[in-house]
């Protein structure tokens, strides 16, 4: 027996997050968005940076699609149903849907996707692919997905960055790295690939062919690659583009701009990602594996003043590792709030005697260098001595890798579910050296190890829920890491682009539902 | 002159070879590599993806085997593959190539006309109003980094007056041809080469008033003007031909200098060119790039010196090139 779960909306699936549409969208104008840095490339399933997700984000496609609440609605499958064990999941496919060649996509692609391509080139997907036991495909329009056990955040996986349909019979059988359509990228979305003058400006054209009635709205798509990020405001103060994606721009240049007439700005389209900024604490490092060091570091930082003072007011201040846009997020956990006399007490009770702690910036720009000046200043006020260490982004990269370091900023996307973005940063297992996103600090809690292991592979979500609560608890008790803001990032654009951004990967999303009022 | 100049053209291969040597060590010197950055990039890897990557960029042979299988290819004039841009190197480097000379060759020839220009004018006018200008302009321009000209220039010309395009190689979708895309071009191009020619043409002024007010108290510049012949032609014919030598010498040192300079112009005005290309490729460790880059700019500094020599030869014919 098969219950439909979720067999969402299809008189809904057209638009996802109903805006406010008083007007008629209306067809045709130029999109100009400011890019940054210069993406390697754009073919996503083989490449997963920031601005390669947000260009190929047009081009390729998933199954679904989600809004703000991180409800999924249709992408390329029209409806879907779970059945009541948690291990199966049926999608019933767009019909007519074709690939930029012309060739039409049916559920043998959904399977060479995931099954072939996905799986040797996609790390993050290849994580939770653990959970896959099979795919089946009964009928070019039907896909079914059999798992080896429940996995809750499975229907959370089909974004385009996390799981991008791939042309099988461009891909099938060929070496996928060197294969020259990379260049051409093929994929089923509003719009195709047209031209890449690299160092100036990758252009992008309606998909005419496009499977929904009147979508997209725009003719055209030019990304312009800027590197300074000054020229980057300039370009808009200029008129030479219309939408500053977040993190475009310093973050000082943000209320010049957001002054500026027919300028709209939005911190909406950030919700799967969560981006949540935290220190990474080197627990192998004395005195930093007393807890006692790390609660005293935890009171010490201000956070609302660098939420106000550096981010210009836009984001959260974090309760704990969890981002409050993910799902099972909790805020039943300890206080970490600001109290630098607690601080002071609970440093003076601790195991630290003046050794200098070297913090570790992070090389993403301006406001990330005046936040780690900010830090130290907090820390010398409770009486600890802190030097910061500069380096390059490659720099970076490598000493948290190697952890040689005492505290470190990041920032991580949670993707929606602690089971896909939280708990690899700590786990005890994750803590081997060599990449900057696994458990860095080294936490080692065999308690939580194996309460994220139980919290993933539960059917109910309210059984989820508790259990996450209950962790985020124990975590926070814990003070493995010192966390910081949930990342507010602004999209500043014309107020006359309408539905720039409507989804929870806000411009990562295509501009499908994107017009211009003229 | 012929053996002169194949003899140097010997000498810079083996010169060409050991900068490259001296970059790779440099260049492997430096903490993280292309498989670590463009892991970080993505925001996840795990094991063997970060190994796929490495052993897909030959970073998991020893140093002396990469070392090797680089010279290899660039003795054969193949600067290798871009793993990070899926390109070969040496038709990245092609592409960028020519708009940084371009916006080089602009800075260039505009600095030092301008420049010669000035210090003429300058030291025509010893001691007069005219003169403390364009001095004090030279000075203040020789002072003030190159990067706040140039987002000063683009403040002024760009955002308050709109006369000049901010940023950029062209018009981006406007689909100009022929003459109105020179003409676009050109417009994009004065910002740029004007930031990066003014701390030249401060030099060439200061350089040539001084040289000029020198050689016009030697004493043929007196006997030329006891002849009776008029100022201007003494300044052009006895004066300037002999007080532009220190000024060659510096110009083939600028002409060599073409992508130090231009890595800043380039990024602040987003200039499609290899001066962006190589700095973008140290920051994510794109190895091949980079030794690329330096490859082709270090031929360039040293074609350029070649130049000079040559052209000592025929603005004072006292000189003589020998082996």
């Amino acid at each position: 027996m098969r219950r439909q779960v979720r067999n969402l909306m299809a008189a809904l699936a057209v638009t996802i997050a109903l805006p406010a549409m008083a007007q008629e969208p209306q067809s045709g104008g130029t999109l100009n968005v400011v890019i940054q840095p210069e993406p390697p490339g754009l073919m996503i399933g083989l490449l997963q940076n920031a601005p390669t997700q947000m260009v190929a984000g047009d081009i390729y496609e998933s199954l679904l699609r989600y809004d703000t609440d991180l409800n999924p609605h249709p992408g390329l499958a029209k409806e879907w149903s779970i059945s009541e064990d948690g291990l199966t999941y049926t999608f019933k496919l767009h019909e007519g849907v074709k690939f930029h060649d012309g060739e039409e996509f049916t559920s043998e692609d959904v399977k060479f996707s995931i099954d072939v391509f996905l799986r040797e080139t996609h790390p993050r997907l290849r994580t939770s692919l653990e959970h896959l036991e099979s795919i089946e495909t009964p009928d070019p329009y039907t896909v079914v997905f059999k798992l080896k056990n429940p996995f809750g955040p499975f229907l959370g996986l089909f974004e385009p960055g996390t799981a991008p349909m791939i042309p099988k019979h461009v891909y099938e059988g060929t070496d996928f790295a060197s294969n020259p359509a990379n260049n051409t990228p093929i994929g089923t979305g509003p719009f195709k690939f047209d031209e890449w003058e690299k160092g100036s400006y990758i252009h992008l054209v309606k998909n005419e062919d496009y499977y929904l009635e009147g979508k997209p709205y725009l003719d055209d798509i030019y990304y312009h690659v800027i590197p300074d990020a000054a020229s980057r405001s300039v370009a808009y103060e200029t008129g030479r583009v219309d939408v500053l994606p977040g993190g475009s721009i310093e973050n000082f240049d943000v209320p010049r701009i957001k002054e500026m007439e027919n300028t709209c700005i939005t911190d909406k389209g950030w919700e799967l990602f969560g981006p949540l900024a935290w220190m990474w604490v080197n627990h192998d490092n004395p005195p930093l594996d007393d807890l006692k060091v790390r609660q005293a570091i935890m009171h010490a930082v201000d956070r609302e003043f660098s939420r106000d003072a550096l981010w210009n007011g836009l984001g959260k201040v974090a309760t704990g590792p969890v981002s409050s846009s993910t799902r099972f997020y909790s805020d039943a956990t300890p206080d970490i709030s600001y109290d630098p006399e607690k601080a002071k007490a609970l440093l003076e009770e601790s195991s630290y005697n003046g050794e200098t702690i070297r913090l570790l910036g992070l090389p993403y720009g301006e406001t990330w260098q005046r936040w780690a000046e900010a830090v130290k200043q907090n820390l010398a006020e409770i009486g600890m001595d802190v030097e910061i260490v500069a380096s390059d982004v490659a720099g970076w990269n490598q000493k948290v890798s190697d952890r040689d370091y005492d505290l470190a900023f990041t920032y991580l996307y949670q993707y929606g579910d602690p089971a896909l973005g939280v708990a690899r940063n700590y786990f005890s297992d994750n803590a081997e050296k060599g990449s900057p996103w696994n458990n860095v600090a080294n936490y080692q809690n065999p308690e939580i190890d194996e309460m994220f292991e139980e919290a993933a592979l539960m059917v109910s979500p309210e059984d989820r829920e508790k259990a996450y609560a209950e962790i985020q608890d124990i975590i926070v008790s814990d003070a493995p890491n010192i966390w910081l803001l949930e990342l507010g990032f602004p999209t500043i654009s014309r107020c006359n682009i309408h539905d720039p951004v409507t989804t929870a990967i806000g411009v990562n999303d295509s501009f499908r539902d994107t017009w211009i009022e003229q | 002159m012929t053996r002169f100049i194949l003899g140097r053209l010997v000498k810079s291969v083996f010169i060409l070879l050991a900068i490259l040597i001296l970059n790779f060590f440099l260049i492997h010197a430096a903490p993280g590599d292309p498989a670590a950055v463009m892991a970080g990039e993505a925001g996840a890897a795990d094991e063997k993806f970060l190994a796929d990557l490495r052993t897909k960029f030959g970073l998991d042979q020893p140093l002396y085997v990469q070392l090797w299988i680089y010279l290899k290819g660039a003795v054969q004039l193949d600067l290798g593959f871009s793993f990070r841009q899926q390109m070969p190197v040496a038709d990245l480097i092609w592409d960028r190539l020519p708009a940084t000379l371009l916006l080089t060759g602009a800075a260039f020839v505009l600095s030092l006309v301008m420049g010669v220009i000035a210090g003429v004018a300058a030291s025509a006018r010893q001691g007069t109003w005219g003169d403390t200008v364009i001095s004090t302009l030279a000075l203040l321009f020789y002072a003030t980094p190159l990067f706040w000209v140039a987002l000063m220039a683009v403040v002024v010309f760009s955002v308050w007056l709109g006369w000049l395009p901010g940023f950029g190689f062209e018009t981006i979708g406007a689909g100009y041809t022929g003459f109105a895309r020179a003409l676009d071009i050109g417009k994009h191009l004065i910002l740029p080469a004007t930031t990066l020619g003014l701390f030249f043409m401060a030099i060439y002024t200061r350089m040539t008033r001084a040289s000029m007010l020198e050689v016009s108290r030697l004493d043929f510049v007196k006997t030329a003007r006891a002849k009776g012949l008029s100022r201007g032609v003494i300044q052009r014919r006895h004066v300037l031909r002999n007080a532009l030598l220190p000024v060659i010498t510096l110009a083939g040192l600028q002409a060599g200098q073409v992508f130090g300079g231009a890595v800043l112009t380039e990024t602040v005005f987003a200039w499609p060119g290899i001066g962006r290309l190589m700095f973008e490729a140290i920051n994510q460790r794109d190895y091949n790039v980079i030794l690329g880059v330096f490859f082709v700019s270090a031929a360039m500094v040293l074609l350029f010196n070649l130049i000079t020599d040559v052209i000592y030869v025929f603005v004072d014919p006292r000189i003589r090139l020998t082996e």
